[in-house]
């Protein structure tokens, strides 16, 4: 951890904050019409994840994919665009909350399906192996993934071939509204890294510098040919699993990323006050140019419904 | 494409389209259980394993979602992945990867993203694959928008048609008949591709229309030459691809020979069979002077004890009665044919 990585792990915690706090204050417009999976509460599982990274890695998430997106450095006006339907949208409208990509940043694209995007990270990982490259690919997904024979599959295959992937299992417990306690007969997720012969590790997403201290280790691993890693970090889901008209009404869970991780790079010294200053005050102007601009795009025109098949 | 003639086999003709691809793109590689053992899935990968080894031709985990969203992710990031399976069956372990990832990745990212990813899984037959190893699934996947479905027949289109694919943007499953492996055909050894979606005049007729997919073409060539003693004269359309279907060359074909007789390697119901005769309804309504046929297999799952497999399984014969009674021919007894159509697969497996 350095002043570099502080900046750049509370610049996400910022960003996927404040984009999610956002999309649930305009949900009840009515304007944003698909489902959307907030990642408020799970912002330190990215945030500290993807300050490990650098652009050419690659990322995957799932269904709840707004923070891992934001965190690899997606930019929020074709984010925003793409949730009112827009033609200037990361998917031209075609993809939506659930499937958003920036490949410019190394964003790949999310599955609605549980657990189905951790092998399109082993693909990835198994490209970069076959031509040689050092890039590392990192997988998103949630304790439902667990559930799913993709991971299990993935790990065994990842393990088997040493391949750069890092599987993180940001586990807040519930499958849409169902305890962990009534689906899985094991709890400490993490552990099943030990039967696939991989490193495992559990961290709490409340403290992203200790998610982005094990990060670092397991893509220092993996681009040196360490093969994967499992990290389980420990999230809070504050909103509902998907939501409803009602729109986010805020809370705080009992950890929170944010003010946690500015609380202790304060102490350390990695940041001033100045800098976390602007980091809100430019990401606020971010998220006005981002919505003005999603706002006043144009929808696709008719001809765009038969394109890109 | 040279003079030359050169008669392989199908299974050498997939086998020279993988080394051809893997030698012309770095970015290739195949995978799958079996695809780097001793047998090589009949030998079609056998040249590609030992010529570039094991960082591009790899035996794979019986894993086969993953193995599907491994080719998924490669093949976002720019590979051209190969995954084969050894029977069609195991194909339903794929369905999410196939149909919710892989058909859609380029639409849901409004086409910024693209899926080069063959998919190549083999029709069993007879010798009592039974009831799991001899399915035939091209009515499923032609269902679903965002995906290629082939079915080559001639050792030349199989080669051709699988380098198309490997040069395509876009996921294709190729389906092929065990029976047609060891058929051999003109295959010109240099380079060349069978465009994906077009269908293929096997033979051109006046009176009837067959259009016959997979095996079933060779079935169909059987019966056209037997009719010809009937004074019936068959045109055949081997139509290559499900998804593109070639609808031209379909319509064009009825709307000369007025008659309609679809042979598929499926069972009927809700099948390529059924989509065939939808198409020629909407489109050439009024066309037909006979009621369209579909041949199929019979409504079971596939019997294992070959008294069984003969009833099951359509052949030459079951053709050649549809196209006499297609005509208002009297049947006039006959030796079987279906004997001389093909020369039966001999086992074990």
């Amino acid at each position: 951890m350095n002043r570099d990585s502080a900046k750049k792990i509370y610049k996400a915690l910022v960003r996927s904050r404040r984009f999610d706090e956002k999309v649930g204050e305009l949900y009840t417009e009515q304007e944003i019409k698909c489902p959307v999976h907030l990642s408020l509460g799970h912002e330190g599982s990215a945030a500290g994840v993807c300050a490990a990274l650098e652009t050419k890695d690659k990322v995957w998430a799932g269904h709840r994919c707004h923070a891992a997106t934001v965190s690899k450095g997606a930019a929020f006006r074709p984010l925003f665009a793409e949730l009112y339907g827009k033609a200037t949208g990361c998917s031209r409208g075609k993809g939506g909350s659930m499937h958003f990509v920036a490949p410019e940043v190394g964003v790949m694209g999310s599955s609605a399906v549980i657990g189905a995007s951790i092998p399109l990270a082993l693909g990835s990982a198994l490209a970069a192996k076959i031509r040689k490259e050092d890039s590392v690919s990192v997988v998103f997904f949630g304790d439902g993934g667990v559930e799913q024979g993709t991971f299990h599959e993935s790990m065994n295959f990842a393990s088997l071939h040493k391949l750069p992937v890092i599987f993180v299992l940001e586990n807040n417990d519930m499958s849409t509204a169902t305890r962990l306690s009534l689906r899985q007969a094991n709890h400490d997720l993490w552990k099943h890294a030990e039967q696939y012969k991989i490193p495992g590790f559990r961290v709490d997403g409340g403290e992203p510098q200790e998610v982005f201290n094990i990060a670092q280790k397991a893509v220092s691993s993996a681009r040196s040919g360490g093969g994967p890693t499992l990290i389980e970090v420990m999230v809070e889901r504050w909103a509902a699993h998907v939501l409803t008209n009602a729109g986010y009404k805020p809370v705080t869970g009992k950890k929170d990323p944010v003010s946690n991780f500015e609380k202790f790079a304060k102490e350390q010294g990695f940041l001033t006050e100045k800098e976390i200053n602007e980091i809100k005050v430019s990401t606020e102007n971010e998220l006005t140019d981002a919505l003005i601009f999603a706002k006043e795009s144009p929808y696709p025109i008719p001809e765009e419904l038969n394109l890109h098949v | 494409m040279s003079d030359h003639k050169r008669e392989i086999r199908y299974k050498e003709a997939i086998a020279e389209a993988h080394m051809q691809s893997l030698e012309k793109y770095p970015n290739t590689f195949i995978m799958g259980p079996g695809v780097a053992d001793t047998t090589g899935i009949f030998g079609t990968t056998k040249p590609a394993a030992e010529h570039f080894g094991p960082l591009r031709v790899f035996d794979t985990p019986t894993s086969e979602n993953t193995l599907t969203g491994i080719g998924i992710g490669a093949a976002v990031v720019g590979m051209r992945p190969v995954l084969v399976h050894a029977r069609n069956d195991f194909l339903f372990l794929t369905l999410d990867q196939i149909i919710n990832q892989g058909s859609k990745w380029s639409y849901m990212s409004g086409g910024v993203l693209k899926v080069p990813f063959l998919i190549r899984a083999i029709i069993g037959r007879g010798w009592g694959q039974g009831s799991q190893h001899s399915q035939s699934l091209q009515a499923l996947f032609m269902h679903f928008p965002g995906l290629q479905i082939i079915m080559p027949v001639t050792p030349h289109d199989a080669k051709g048609m699988i380098l198309s694919a490997m040069e395509s943007d876009r996921p294709t499953i190729c389906l092929e008949h065990r029976w047609l492996y060891d058929k051999t055909g003109n295959v010109p050894p240099e380079y060349y591709t069978v465009p994906i979606g077009k269908g293929r005049i096997v033979r051109e007729g006046k009176d009837i229309t067959i259009v016959a997919l997979s095996q079933m073409v060779l079935d169909a060539e059987a019966a056209a030459l037997e009719l010809e003693k009937d004074g019936i004269s068959v045109e055949i359309i081997d139509l290559r691809s499900l998804r593109p279907l070639d609808t031209d060359i379909i319509l064009n074909s009825v709307k000369k020979t007025k008659r309609l007789i679809v042979c598929d390697t499926d069972w009927k119901t809700a099948g390529a069979s059924a989509e065939i005769l939808a198409l020629v309804s909407e489109l050439a309504h009024g066309t037909l002077i006979a009621p369209p046929v579909r041949i199929g297999n019979a409504d079971t799952p596939t019997p294992c004890t070959q008294a069984l497999e003969a009833l099951y399984y359509p052949n030459a014969d079951t053709i050649v009665s549809a196209a006499r009674d297609t005509m208002g021919v009297s049947s006039v007894p006959r030796q079987p044919i279906s004997d001389v159509s093909h020369k039966p697969f001999s086992g074990p497996f």
